[in-house]
């Protein structure tokens, strides 16, 4: 990083370096109280977030009052895994005690009645909640950019995007201005962020966490899940998250199992499977030596590796910008001027739908509107979208069959590092192919955790590990062993 | 395969989605060049593929139809641009399905 984009001086390791697990023998042992905790976070926010823009809205008032909480109910001895721990939530889950956006004009200021079912678990165990943080509008992009009100810079070197759409989560994680976050994934939005911001992202598998509260982008792909400094930060997390609700009839009745107790630290007896598909021109030379030297590395740790193919991959990407934008296509007609949200009066009510939703949504989310409504539309209908959900059937099936002979996929997270800041503005296919080695595990629904695997230029390179449906717990397991036996955990950036 | 600026007034007439002159002639090319990338999926044959709308092996989930309670008017209403006696204020529905004057 060069001198001119470094933010200023680190001070002595200190509460925002710690990990949750850290926090929590902390304030177990009375040594520091969640009060400290919270307000060594808001510093740092206030310090560093003119710069970095993680954050859409600081919740200085309900955090250092969940803070006074957390410590009595910590003195009563009664605390939870996450209990005065910091949280920062992606601005697209709904909190009813701040404002819910979206990063969408449409919904300044909007209020939310009531928590998504992830806030009021997390609520109920007593975590932290710092603010809601900067996404692309609606969570559609790859880079935060298309937030309508800033643009989250990476901390590894501010004129660098942070990935996207969780971006803001990503970064205030990698800063050290949050200890955890929450984000959402539909097509590479957790992984690709961590990976350009060198944090462990996890994507769960479909239906093992609730969106009840995640305003929907594409409902057959979304799901929420945990950014963290170290893999079992992230475990924990999800462990607080995951489990059936009966707000979200999606969320599956699947028992949420202690991930933490898989964690062996060898990989002896694990199949690991290595794609040929996942390499793609335009790959950086950096990013696919760092991802060969870990996937040697899983290999010392006792993993047996086994080549397979995924030969719809090439297809993966072209099929998800048929299906995402036609859900979401259907999703946001419910932003009209009624309801809620802003509303540009016409002289009819079609005019009033077409003014306020042409002035309150950017040019990404029209963008996709535009692509969804025609791949949906009569004549065009099975040609597009039916076409769409076909080939995701032969992509759902490549995974079956290679999960039949091995336990865990490796790939790279992102074909490149963090690009910088407007370098694919202008293309939108450009932006699009951030997500190429993401998207294929949300359309077959299955988990995937991106971890650091190494630098390129001063800048995090991403490992990423898939899973079968409901396995979290064996790339959870991977994710571990090789983070211990490595470096890159303990590395941050200079802020 | 090039979009037209009649395919894409058509669209953002059914999306509801005003856009000036020129977003239409930018997303006219843009659209057309993203479906030339998505043309790739004409390589493959699916004839004989059944489609994946999601990936649950859930179907027709039902809840108990037991009476819960709501959340409060004002809260619902709370967001609400406007309203009128405690309803949202819409415009006359009627009056929109006059047909479009030319643009």
């Amino acid at each position: 990083m060069s001198e001119a984009s470094s933010v200023g001086a680190e001070a002595a390791p200190g509460l925002t370096d710690l990990t949750a697990v850290q926090l929590r023998k902390l304030l177990d042992a009375r040594e520091v109280s969640a009060t400290e905790i919270t307000s060594a976070h808001l510093d740092r926010i206030h310090r560093l977030d003119g710069i970095l823009h993680c954050y859409i809205e600081v919740m200085i008032d309900v955090a250092l009052q969940q803070a006074a909480v957390a410590d009595r109910r910590i003195a009563a001895g009664n605390a939870a895994p996450l209990t005065g721990v910091p949280v920062a939530l992606k601005d697209i889950l709904c909190t009813n005690d701040a404002p819910t956006t979206a990063a969408s004009n449409i919904l300044r200021g909007y209020r939310s009645p009531y928590d998504a079912t992830v806030v009021e678990r997390l609520r109920n165990e007593g975590a932290i909640f710092l603010g809601k943080t900067n996404t692309d509008e609606f969570a559609m992009g790859s880079s935060t950019e298309n937030s309508a009100y800033f643009t989250t810079r990476n901390p590894w070197d501010i004129d660098r995007v942070p990935g996207g759409s969780s971006g803001g989560s990503a970064a205030a994680v990698g800063a050290g201005e949050a200890t955890l976050a929450l984000g959402s994934d539909t097509g590479g939005s957790i992984r690709q962020p961590a990976g350009f911001c060198g944090v462990v992202g996890l994507k769960p598998t479909y239906g093992r966490v609730s969106r009840y509260g995640l305003i929907a982008f594409a409902s057959s792909l979304d799901q929420i899940g945990p950014f963290a400094r170290t893999v079992e930060d992230a475990a924990i997390l999800l462990g607080a998250i995951a489990g059936h609700d009966p707000f979200d009839s999606t969320s599956v009745h699947e028992p949420v199992p202690d991930f933490l107790a898989s964690f062996t630290g060898d990989l002896r007896g694990i199949k690991i499977g290595v794609a040929r598909e996942y390499s793609v021109e335009g790959m950086e030379p950096g990013v696919q030596l760092a991802v060969d030297t870990a996937v040697q590395r899983l290999v010392d740790l006792g993993a047996q590796l086994v080549t397979v193919s995924l030969p719809h991959t090439e297809y993966a990407l072209a099929t998800y910008y048929i299906t995402a934008p036609a859900e979401a296509s259907a999703n946001l007609a419910r932003f009209d001027g009624v309801k809620y949200g802003l509303r540009v009066e016409g002289e009819t009510l079609r005019e009033t739908y077409e003014r306020t939703r042409g002035e309150g949504f950017g040019s990404e989310v029209k963008r996709r509107i535009m692509l969804g409504t025609y791949a949906l539309s009569s004549g065009y209908y099975d040609a597009f979208y039916v076409k769409a959900q076909k080939v995701r059937t032969l992509i759902k099936r490549d995974f079956e069959e290679v999960f039949a002979q091995v336990d865990a996929i490796v790939a790279p997270t992102s074909p490149t590092v963090a690009f910088p800041i407007g370098a694919r503005t202008d293309d939108p296919y450009q932006m699009y192919l951030a997500d190429v080695f993401t998207i294929p595990a949300n359309m077959a629904g299955i988990p995937a955790i991106a971890i650091p695997c190494g630098m390129v230029g001063g800048l995090p390179v991403s490992l990423q590990i898939i899973g079968k449906p409901f396995d979290e717990a064996t790339i959870l397991r991977v994710a571990d062993a090789y983070e211990r036996s490595e470096p890159w955990v303990g590395m941050r950036p200079t802020l | 395969m090039a979009l037209t600026s009649g395919d894409i007034r058509h669209v953002a007439e059914l999306a509801r989605l005003g856009l000036s002159p020129e977003e239409r002639e930018r997303l006219r090319e843009q659209l057309t060049s993203i479906f030339e990338h998505i043309a790739v999926l004409d390589r493959l044959d699916t004839s004989a593929i059944s489609p994946t709308a999601q990936v649950n092996s859930l179907t027709n989930v039902l809840r108990d139809d037991k009476i819960r309670e709501s959340l409060p008017r004002e809260l619902v209403l709370g967001n609400t641009p406007a309203q009128t006696d405690g309803f949202f204020d819409v415009q006359a529905v009627l009056a929109s399905n006059t047909p479009e004057e030319p643009r």
